[in-house]
């Protein structure tokens, strides 16, 4: 064989042009894959971040305050003008795009005018009888666009702006109207001068009252279509009312008719029960101010009255029942504001709110519900003396000396405040404060409800009564598998818990809704008796095989216990269902659940925490089984060894030197499954009612976080503040299970280290 | 060898079993759970037998019908309920029987006590007929009739030559509707919907023309010409559709039910009609595995409740491949960052928490953000750039397929990474060095070595997030799931996939058929049969990234030594 010399071996120059661009190519993608890799190694937490700045994003424009500028249109700042029409100003409305005001005076024009320039677009001159003027001013509701004028013969005058949009060659235009709802004739109320008027009704069932100092009389007008002829008849009655022995100054009739409201001197107030009509009563007289009433109003829905004073002070009252079951009149909550006196007051139409404008100027924007001050900025000079807010509150028009002034207004959310969110409040309606969840109602002047107290409640008490289950279970599950059983075992048991770990939840919720749930209304007392025997009985056959021969306990070897409890165990629950309803009949006459109701007073619900508990506590089971499990076999067996063999027995080896040392790691297995169990949705969805109750009680369900988001995130507009909250929720929720995990991760990080060294 | 109580509790041992106890509950547990998914899922489909017998309660009536459920219930119970029973027995067996027949009785199920059944029997000529509409009807067949003429009569109970003769004839005509209702399908979902499709793209070709403030009128004259066309085929289309309509409805069948009434219902309006309390075990057998079949494979009638759930689980498959193409390079290349070229220090740490952190929210919270970000602000963003001849009606402002898949993908990623990491620490530094020894730079070892090396750990990832994905349910229901898809996200119509369409999901399946359906009772076994493939599916997922895992470790630990 010819060994070629090491000169035949073919010269290799690794320095050619091609071998270094091939290089330079090969250390440039090197470059790039390591930027590349590097970029995704950070997305991770670019991920995170991104969630938790989007969900801020969403929910902090919820804490801005309201804001006031100067209205702009075409880039132009809109310009004070004088007030169009002549005469002083009685009433001040705006329609829906805020582009066309209502002017209301007291020689009888109604003037309807551009909010931009003052421009007059169309004017109605009121044909009042001869020798009468006009005394009075009465509005229904903001929302109801109609309003009455007394007059001083004793009639009035019924009417209603209306606004239609039309698009000529696809440009908006805005036609407004007055209509009259009650017939164009004015109609006799009292036998005196109308000095004071109020009007209330909707739907073809009105009141007048109306009257001076000594007398009072109430109109009640009912209209009916003539199903015929199809044209409308009315039908009259009318009463006198009391003497209410006041200096009257305002009146207002609430929309249901049936409770009248009369502000006097010197800050007194009367209140007149009308509901029977032809005998009204004086419930209710009171000094409801300290200082002279200046405004006297009531709120979107009427059913709450705000009353402003010489003082500068603004209070809300409603009706609330008493314990002797009697409707009295009560001061809620006063308003932060300023020192000078309220001038005017002007109701939100949409929303339960209100502004303000007092002798300095200063004008305020309130939200009731949240007892919120959300704006306080002087805009006038000393004596603006009427403010009327645009439908969508989205702009005001400030009449001051004469002119008249349009601003435009940002106050998206002013429902949310630290006590609406977390604190009781006292709702309309309500006997006391409380917390209550209800975002969404029939009808449009409700009040909503935002406290999340309900919710966060929930959610802890399904948490609670999961883990009550899952923490014994998997912890003491977990020891076993970790230190006692053998391996051979310990590798098919494993695979079973991470099984049930990857259970779809919806499978678990669906199981405990429609199987778990009615299984045990029927079998209720036979679940007590298995929570009760299953220990019993396993101690009892531990005892048992104690006590047996060797030969027969050392067929089975130490390890191997589990799989002889499994059947004493199935046998335990078994027998514990089959003697239910004997037990049932025994103790509780046949029926554990009315027993419950009926004898101690506890509700029932068929979909209840105890449900929850069972389920989502198989939904944390394996979270905590496995964490807890490695991090005892963590443990450094030398440890263990060492203890044994200094004569202790296996328990007290567990006890005094395993645990103790995997302690940080159990910990964080509880943390990761607590944060688990707060933010399981599916679960709680189908297992429990989802009524945002506050109660402890085991056999009644709850509404949760995450629940809720489920139920009333696609429902929710865009943008509005119910969405914004349901965003606050996510948001509360990442907060919690990012604190949670932290936690654990740092503190498995930090027993990592320590066993690293050990 | 005896103990005292005393000494055994000092020894620990009780303590012992009972941790051991802990264990068995856990297996118990899942093992009973798996088990009474299984025997409700799979009893379903199985025909059971029809039941006929006298009810005395109220007056005598006639019972045809089904045991569904049977149970025990305190005597007094009943009593206190209202329920006049004659008996001392102080448990009564009550049965829940489906009744059928919802346009004659109302409702499809009824309680019954045993105490006022007699006369019971399972006479071998009643028949089930399912409906698509109004459920199962359970009665005698009387005649056949074709375009309103009788072609066939019978009045007996028994079974007879006759009787069996007019039955295989209803078959027949059973069979002939059903051929008919597919061409009809054919027609309606496919060439129609096609024709659709394409008039609907036409329509958006003109206004983003309109939009561009076009008016070549050629251009138009185009879209017209086409629109004409197929306007032409479109009526040539409705016209075979009446004939078929006309022919499907041709025939109908009288049947007398428990009542005594006699009610005529249309063959077009039968999926199949059989005699269970006649079949053979082997009959029985088929027609077992004929309703799985159907299961999986067709779509749902009346409102989810019967039928099948193919769209369902298309839906599933098609969301969680979009999702491990999303999820899988994303995933593996921060692992590899995390174990390959990050200096492990405050950075990794972070990570770390991050990706921890990503796998504890709630997955309600991923839905929250996929809804706002993913939805509404890129959605709306994309719609405003690429499809404003659309609008208002959003293309991708709305939860659809690929927001849906994006926001699991965010969800499943921890898994990824965690089980990619595993694998790259396994392998032995021995093998990095020794390539990038002979000259491989730090990506090439890693493309060449590394990565294939670890690319079934990166399967185990995979299939661990697949399996996550399949069963997640309160993300998607923001997202993009419906109750009722009216077309698969997969069809012959341009682009193909449509990753902007609403689709139908396994897990929402059973929450809203379980919870949201008019007719629960009905529902609930079609729910264990959904809760039962989802399980199975699952399951095996997790069984094989198991398997793979462990293969790996053993493959690995040879390395090590």
């Amino acid at each position: 064989m010819n060994i070629e010399n090491s000169s035949a071996i073919p010269e290799l120059d690794f320095d050619t042009a091609a071998a270094r661009r091939s290089r330079k190519f090969r250390a440039m993608r090197d470059k790039i894959a390591t930027v590349g890799i590097g970029l995704g190694g950070v997305s991770v937490i670019i991920a995170i971040l991104l969630i938790f700045f989007y969900l801020l994003y969403e929910v902090l424009p919820m804490f801005r305050s309201a804001d006031v500028s100067a209205w702009q249109h075409n880039e132009k700042v809109v310009e004070p003008y004088a007030v169009p029409g002549s005469g002083k100003t009685l009433y001040l409305a705006m329609e829906e795009q805020a582009e066309i005001g209502l002017r209301v005076t007291d020689l009888g024009e109604l003037v309807f005018f551009s909010t931009l320039t003052g421009q007059p677009l169309q004017s109605t001159q009121i044909p009042l009888p001869a020798d009468t003027t006009i005394s009075s001013f009465a509005l229904a509701s903001e929302n109801s666009r109609m309003f009455a004028l007394g007059l001083s013969n004793g009639q009035a005058l019924v009417f209603k702006h209306d606004y239609k949009s039309t698009y000529p060659e696809g440009k908006r235009v805005i036609l407004p109207a007055i209509s009259y709802p009650l017939g164009e004739e004015p109609m006799d109320v009292a036998s005196v001068a109308l000095d004071q008027l109020t009007f209330a009704g909707s739907e073809g069932s009105f009141a007048l009252i109306g009257g001076n100092q000594s007398t009072m009389q109430a109109t009640f007008i009912s209209q009916n279509e003539n199903l015929f002829t199809g044209e409308t008849e009315q039908e009259l009655s009318s009463t006198s009312l009391p003497d209410l022995g006041l200096d009257i100054q305002k009146m207002l009739l609430m929309p249901d008719q049936s409770w009248l409201l009369v502000a006097g001197e010197n800050g007194k107030m009367a209140v007149v029960n009308l509901q029977n009509q032809n005998h009204p009563v004086i419930t209710q007289v009171l000094d409801a101010s300290s200082t002279p009433i200046t405004t006297f109003d009531l709120l979107l829905g009427g059913n709450a009255l705000l009353i402003g004073n010489e003082a500068g002070q603004v209070a809300q009252w409603f009706l609330v029942r008493n314990e002797k079951l009697e409707w009295t009149m009560t001061k809620i909550r006063e308003f932060e504001t300023g020192q000078a006196a309220i001038t005017d007051l002007a109701i939100e139409h949409r929303r339960k709110g209100f502004a303000t404008i007092d002798k300095a100027g200063e004008l305020r924007i309130y939200n009731t519900t949240a007892n919120a001050n959300v704006l306080a900025e002087r805009v006038a000079q000393a004596n603006a003396s009427m403010i009327a807010l645009a439908p969508r509150a989205n702009a005001i028009l400030i009449e001051e000396a004469g002119m008249l002034t349009l601003l435009h207004i940002d106050n998206e959310h002013p429902e949310v405040s630290w006590s609406a969110l977390w604190g009781e409040v006292w709702y309309e309606g309500h006997e006391q404060p409380k917390y209550i969840w209800q975002s969404s109602a029939a009808n449009n002047d409700f009040e909503p409800k935002y406290s999340l107290m309900p919710l966060a409640f929930g959610t802890l008490k399904a948490a609670f009564y999961a883990m009550l289950l899952a923490t014994p279970l998997a912890i003491c599950g977990a020891i076993y598998t970790a230190y006692f059983m053998v391996p051979a075992l310990r590798r098919k048991v494993k695979p079973v818990i991470e099984l049930m770990e990857a259970l779809p939840t919806v499978i678990l919720g669906f199981l405990a809704g429609l199987w778990l749930a009615p299984f045990m209304e029927e079998n209720l007392p036979g679940i007590f008796v298995t929570l009760l025997l299953l220990p019993l009985s396993v101690l009892g056959f531990a005892f048992v095989w104690a006590q047996m021969p060797k030969q027969i306990r050392w067929l089975i070897p130490d390890g191997w216990d589990s799989i002889l409890l499994i059947p004493v165990i199935i046998l335990a629950t078994w027998f514990s269902i089959f003697i239910s309803p004997a037990i049932e009949l025994v103790l509780f006459d046949g029926n554990m659940r009315s027993w419950l109701t009926n004898d101690l007073g506890i509700a029932y619900d068929q979909r209840n925490a105890l449900v929850i508990g069972i389920a989502m506590g198989f939904a944390v089971i394996p979270t905590i089984f496995s964490i807890t499990e490695d991090a005892i076999f963590a443990v450094p067996k030398h440890l263990s060894f060492g203890s044994l063999a200094l004569g202790a027995t296996p328990w007290q080896t567990l006890t005094r030197v395993v645990l103790p040392t995997a302690s940080p790691g159990i910990f964080s297995a509880v943390m990761i499954g607590m944060g688990r169990a707060v933010g399981e949705t599916m679960i709680v969805l189908m297992a429990t009612g989802n009524t945002p109750i506050m109660d402890i009680n085991i056999f009644e369900g709850m509404r949760t976080l995450a629940a809720n988001i489920a139920v009333e995130m696609p429902e929710s507009e865009v943008g509005s503040t119910h969405y914004r909250i349901l965003f606050l929720a996510a948001f509360v929720l990442f907060m919690f299970t990012f604190v949670v995990n932290t936690l654990a991760e740092v503190i498995r990080q930090r027993l990592r280290k320590k066993y690293g060294s050990l | 060898m005896n103990i005292s109580v005393r000494e055994w509790f000092k020894s620990g041992s009780p303590w012992v079993w009972m941790n051991a106890g802990a264990v068995a509950i856990c297996m118990i547990m899942v093992i009973g759970l798996l088990g009474l998914i299984a025997i409700r899922g799979l009893s379903h489909f199985w025909p059971a037998d029809i039941i006929q017998g006298q009810y005395t309660q109220d007056g005598e009536t006639v019972l045809v019908g089904e045991i569904v459920e049977t149970n025990e219930v305190l005597t007094k119970q009943l009593i206190e309920a209202g329920i006049k029973i004659p008996t001392t027995d102080e448990f009564s067996t009550r049965y829940l029987i489906k009744i059928g027949n919802r346009d004659v009785n109302g409702s499809d199920f009824t309680w019954a006590l045993e105490h006022y059944l007699s006369d019971r029997q399972t006479p071998e000529m009643l028949f089930n007929a399912e409906r698509r509409e109004w459920g199962n009807l359970y009665g005698y067949l009387r005649s056949v009739k074709q375009s309103g003429e009788e072609v066939g009569r019978y009045d007996g109970y028994d079974k007879s030559a006759e009787y069996l003769a007019l039955w295989d004839d209803l078959e027949l005509r059973i069979e002939r509707a059903l051929d008919i209702r597919e061409d009809i399908l054919e027609i309606e979902k496919h060439e129609i919907g096609e024709i659709n499709h394409e008039l609907e793209r036409l329509r958006l070709k003109e206004r983003s023309l309109q939009l561009k403030d076009l008016t070549d009128p050629a251009l138009y004259e185009t879209i017209n010409q086409r629109r004409k066309e197929l306007d032409t085929a479109y009526q040539g289309l409705q016209q075979r559709l009446l004939d078929l309509y006309a022919e499907i409805n041709r025939d109908s069948i009288t049947a007398e039910v428990a009542t005594g009434q006699q009610v005529e219902i249309q063959i077009s309006k039968i999926v199949r009609a059989f005699r269970p309390n006649d079949m053979g075990i082997l009959q029985k057998t088929g027609h077992y595995f004929a309703k799985l079949w159907e299961f999986v494979s067709e779509d749902p009638r009346e409102a989810n409740t019967e039928g099948g759930i193919f769209p369902a689980i298309f839906g599933t498959v098609m969301m969680v491949i979009l999702m491990s193409i999303l999820v899988t390079p994303f995933g593996v290349v921060a692992a590899v960052y995390l174990r390959e070229y990050a200096k492990q220090g405050f950075i990794t740490r972070v990570i770390r928490i991050a990706v921890n952190n990503l796998a504890g929210v709630p997955s309600i919270v991923y839905g929250v953000f996929g809804l706002g970000f993913f939805v509404y602000f890129l959605g709306g963003n994309i719609d405003d750039l690429f499809f404003p001849e659309a609008k208002p009606a959003p293309t991708f402002g709305t939860p659809g397929l690929m927001w849906a898949s994006l926001t699991l993908a965010l969800l499943t990623v921890p898994v990824v990474i965690v089980a990619t990491e595993e694998g790259l620490s396994r392998i032995p530094r021995s093998v990095r060095e020794g390539s990038l020894a002979l000259g491989a730079t730090k990506f090439e070892t890693l493309m060449k070595v590394v990565l294939p090396m670890a690319s079934p750990a990166m399967m185990t990832g995979v299939i661990l997030a697949i399996a996550r994905a399949a069963g997640e349910v309160a993300p998607l229901m923001l997202v993009g799931v419906v109750k009722l898809a009216p077309s698969l996200p997969l069809d012959g119509n341009y682009p193909f996939i449509h990753l902007d369409q609403k689709f139908m999901h396994l897990g929402f399946h059973i929450y809203d058929v379980g919870f949201q359906s008019p007719n629960v009772e009905a529902a609930r076994p079609l729910v264990y049969a959904t809760a039962m493939l989802l399980v199975i599916v699952i399951a095996l997922l997790n069984l094989s990234a198991i398997a793979i895992r462990n293969h790996l470790r053993e493959k690995y630990k040879a390395l090590e030594m």
